[in-house]
């Protein structure tokens, strides 16, 4: 596979931390839409969004082994908490994101002592009921989260008092992505640090973890609650930048969408999620665009090709890809 | 610190009708090398499943340095020294060498929960790691995947994940199971080369291994402890002959 | 009579339809551990079949029960040959983007052709009202349940179908023609949910979206079952047919809480479901 050869052990873990130039230009592309398409800023923040959201799902499921149907209970969580403090009275940006993340990863954590006794089917359905549970409650307490109509009366206070959420989308593509990056960078450096490791242990060979000591189920509670605080503060970046909340932020739905766009894009790799994001959400809005009532069977077709053309998803593939022409020129 | 490294009493185990581990009775000393050998199906494995506690006994107890262990989960036995290798490997197929050993050094070290520091300021750690792949030949292929290795350095690593935990009591679970002869010599060099002060159990079929290695000879039939002593007493001990039905007598006579 | 026997009886009737688009998920999961989760596309197609031939045809509603089984299981047939074997030994996660795209296409075609309105359909008169409906649908139920598991235990191919979900490699040892098997089981299994769907359209209606909205529900049935068990499917989709009515009857307010509720602590307390194997 790799041909590299290092000077000693330490080379090898010094190497992986090393920003890519591809890394670079990725997130200096993600700066295009400013200047490049203007007019599409508001759906560019949904999916810098998104990204985040997928970004924690593949935390538990691309490099934990962690399947789950239901992670968006975590969003949601995030979603009502910042709806709820905004329509009482406090606005504030940055502190809503704080706020809705540790409401999240509460719910997380309690979670996570259920979710991490558990493995094959019946921790997928598990992590589907209590996703179903929740909006359930949810749509019954409509006193507290308005029901099927949702939150009303949320308003975002300007950041730092300065930028101002408006209909063109400046500050919230500019927010929504600055909240992706820098969640990006604590999770790419999680994915280089022991626990990383240790969680890769777990995805590749569960059974040998005990066996060299390791807490899994301790493991297993941390990374959880991690992605569920990640997952939080991306629904609550969604009600800051769209000033609403509906039972569509917490239902299954959003879940489904949310794994279908990791493994579309490739799991384990971070940037995979990225850019199954991206694809998803772009294509979802162009074939809407081209054809409102059918636009599930170009993505449906989209998918199946995917899975027959590409191994490991789209990134997967671009891999592939990159490694032919090296090998070629 | 006490004499003995590991100890069962009464240790009993049944599934429905079929015995599988009835009243063992062990004591090993420190540093002793003992090999664990019997007919397919004797229980050897299931033992070694039942000290780990991956399987927990219908009675009987585990002592750890005269600890007593049996109402701990694995992860606790091995963090106290007591560790194993599968007969079948059980590794990482996607983690290099490098990665698995060093993940086994941090969870011994109690580091694998810091999320927030990268893993290049662990420098003990990895050293540590690839200095056990180097005694056991393995640094030269550190930087492959598991699953690109031979057979007989996933073998090797096997061994290397167990050393990694620092373990004081070691069982090897028929170490030499598929390996080709050409790839054993390294698999024998890092057995004998195991430190004096760990106590070793391994299962092994390979009379050579037995011979060459062991010091006592455990032997096992139907869940039970047949017979125990020196390597001699049991090459010629008539009752162990009958339970090989001969066909290995010849080789038992080998010491 | 007390409204319970109502409850009961609506119950085990939605259970009924509830294992007929089950049962074949259960069993093709459990012999080959492909993830299909278009399983219910093929309950969907059943169902708009039996709508073709009965208003654009004027079929009697019972003649085209069973062509609703056969259109499912050729369909079915079709797609296995065609995409479905070659990733028998593909990862779990990519089987579950493939049938899901499946799912996805399946859906568009649907609202292409029939619009997204609930489909209506004239009942036989002998069939009107809905207890004798649920009659009608338990007393089918029973009759294939019946047939299944006369099948199973009493023929060859039900002996080795047995066989090849308890252990598929020593099955193929023993010369059992796994592939073959599977093929078959999965057209059974798909002409089931056919059938089933065709039959739930007087009780739970045919729109587009039956083919997910029932899919989370045959999961639930499938995981608390135990995959590979007839016996297991028929236990969870009674329990949670009767569930769900008991939940929406009594506790209306909060809809489907009850069977979730009721999964969640049969999966805790069994996770391989209540048949399962260890």
């Amino acid at each position: 596979m790799t041909t590299e050869t290092f000077a000693g052990p330490q080379d090898f873990f010094q190497a992986q931390l090393r920003w890519h130039w591809i890394e670079i230009a990725f997130w200096l592309a993600m700066l295009l839409p400013f200047v490049l398409t203007p007019n599409y800023l508001v759906l560019a923040s949904q999916i810098a969004i998104t990204a985040l959201f997928v970004l924690s799902l593949d935390l538990i499921l691309g490099f934990s082994g962690i399947v789950s149907l239901g992670h968006a209970a975590y969003f949601g969580v995030g979603s009502y908490t910042v709806g709820l403090v905004s329509k009482w009275g406090w606005g504030e940006p940055l502190t809503g994101l704080l706020l809705g993340g540790i409401a999240a990863g509460l719910f997380g954590y309690l979670t996570s002592f259920i979710i991490a006794r558990f493995r094959h089917l019946a921790l997928i359905m598990i992590t589907l009921g209590i996703g179903l549970l929740l909006v359930e409650a949810a749509n019954s307490a409509s006193w507290l989260t308005g029901g099927f109509d949702g939150l009303q009366g949320i308003h975002t206070w300007r950041i730092f008092n300065t930028f101002r959420f408006d209909l063109y989308g400046y500050t919230a593509y500019g927010y929504s992505l600055a909240v992706l990056f820098v969640v990006f960078l604590v999770a790419r450096r999680l994915i280089h640090s022991p626990f990383g490791l240790a969680l890769r242990g777990i995805r590749e060979n569960g059974q040998r973890m005990p066996a060299i000591g390791a807490a899994t189920g301790q493991h297993i509670r941390t990374i959880y609650t991690i992605a569920a605080i990640i997952a939080g503060i991306a629904g609550a970046t969604l009600a800051e930048t769209t000033e609403t909340v509906s039972l569509e932020s917490l239902g299954f739905q959003r879940s489904a969408d949310v794994l279908v766009m990791l493994i579309l894009g490739g799991t384990g790799r971070l940037y995979g999620g990225l850019l199954g994001a991206i694809v998803y959400m772009v294509a979802r809005d162009q074939f809407s665009g081209l054809n409102p009532q059918y636009w599930y069977f170009w993505i449906g077709l989209l998918l199946i090709a995917v899975v027959v053309l590409l191994p490991n998803g789209i990134l997967g593939g671009l891999t592939l890809l990159a490694r032919r022409l090296k090998v070629a020129s | 610190m006490s004499e003995n490294a590991l100890a069962t009493q009464g240790v009993n185990k049944s599934f429905g009708s079929l015995i599988v581990a009835s009243d063992i009775e062990l004591t090993l000393p420190r540093g002793v090398r003992y090999a664990l050998i019997g007919p397919n199906g004797a229980g050897k494995t299931t033992l070694i499943n039942l000290i780990t506690g991956m399987l927990r006994p219908d009675a009987g107890r585990i002592f750890l340095d005269d600890e007593d262990v049996t109402s701990l989960a694995p992860e606790q036995r091995v963090r106290r020294g007591l560790v194993r290798t599968y007969q079948i490997n059980s590794l990482f197929p996607h983690l290099t060498a490098l990665e698995s050993v060093t993940l086994a050094v941090c969870e011994q070290r109690g580091v694998a929960r810091t999320w927030w520091r990268k893993l290049s300021v662990y420098r003990d750690e990895v050293d540590e790691a690839h200095h056990i792949l180097s005694s056991l030949m393995l640094a030269p292929v550190c930087h492959r995947p598991t699953r690109e290795l031979a057979y007989g350095q996933q073998r090797l690593l096997e061994i290397a994940l167990a050393l990694a935990t620092r373990p004081k009591v070691l069982l090897l679970d028929e170490p030499a199971a598929g390996v080709p002869r050409d790839e054993s010599k390294e698999l024998f060099a890092a057995i004998a080369g195991l430190p004096r002060d760990i106590t070793v159990l391994f299962i092994e079929h390979d009379m050579e291994l037995v011979f060459r290695f062991a010091s006592r000879v455990i032997v096992m039939v139907g869940g039970r402890v047949l017979v125990e002593g020196t390597p001699q007493e049991i090459a010629s001990d008539p009752q162990v002959r009958a339970v090989y039905l001969g066909k290995t007598a010849g080789a038992l006579k080998h010491g | 009579m007390p409204p319970v026997f109502g409850v009961l009886f609506d119950g085990v009737a939605y259970g009924m339809l509830l294992f007929l688009m089950s049962v074949g998920l259960s069993v093709t999961l459990g012999m080959m551990n492909f993830v299909n989760l278009a399983h219910c596309s093929f309950a969907m197609l059943g169902g708009y079949v039996t709508i073709t031939l009965m208003n654009a045809m004027g079929w009697p509603f019972l003649a085209t029960l069973p062509i609703a089984f056969i259109a499912a299981a050729a369909a079915s047939v079709v797609l296995e040959r065609v995409f479905f074997r070659r990733f028998y030994n593909a990862s779990e996660l990519d089987q579950c983007l493939l049938t899901i795209g499946i799912v996805f296409v399946s859906i568009a075609t649907a609202a292409y052709i029939y619009g997204t309105d609930q489909q209506p359909l004239q009942l036989p008169t002998y069939l009107h009202g809905s207890f004798n409906y649920r009659l009608f649908l338990i007393v089918v139920a029973v009759v294939i349940t019946v047939a299944l598991v006369l099948g199973l235990e009493a023929t060859r191919f039900g002996a080795q179908v047995r066989a090849a979900v308890n252990n598929q490699r020593m099955a193929r040892g023993l010369g059992i023609n796994v592939d073959g098997l599977f093929a078959i089981t999965f057209a059974l299994g798909s002409g089931l949910a056919g059938l089933g769907g065709a039959l739930a359209i007087a009780m739970l209606g045919l729109d587009p979206s039956f083919a997910f909205t029932y899919l989370i529900y045959v999961l639930i049935v499938v995981s608390v079952g135990g995959l590979g068990s007839i016996a297991g499917s028929f236990a969870a989709a009674m329990l949670l047919g009767v569930s769900d009515m008991a939940g929406k009857y009594y506790v209306p307010a909060f809809g489907s809480f009850l069977i979730y509720l009721v999964m969640l602590l049969l999966l805790i307390w069994r996770p391989t479901g209540i048949f399962g194997r260890r």
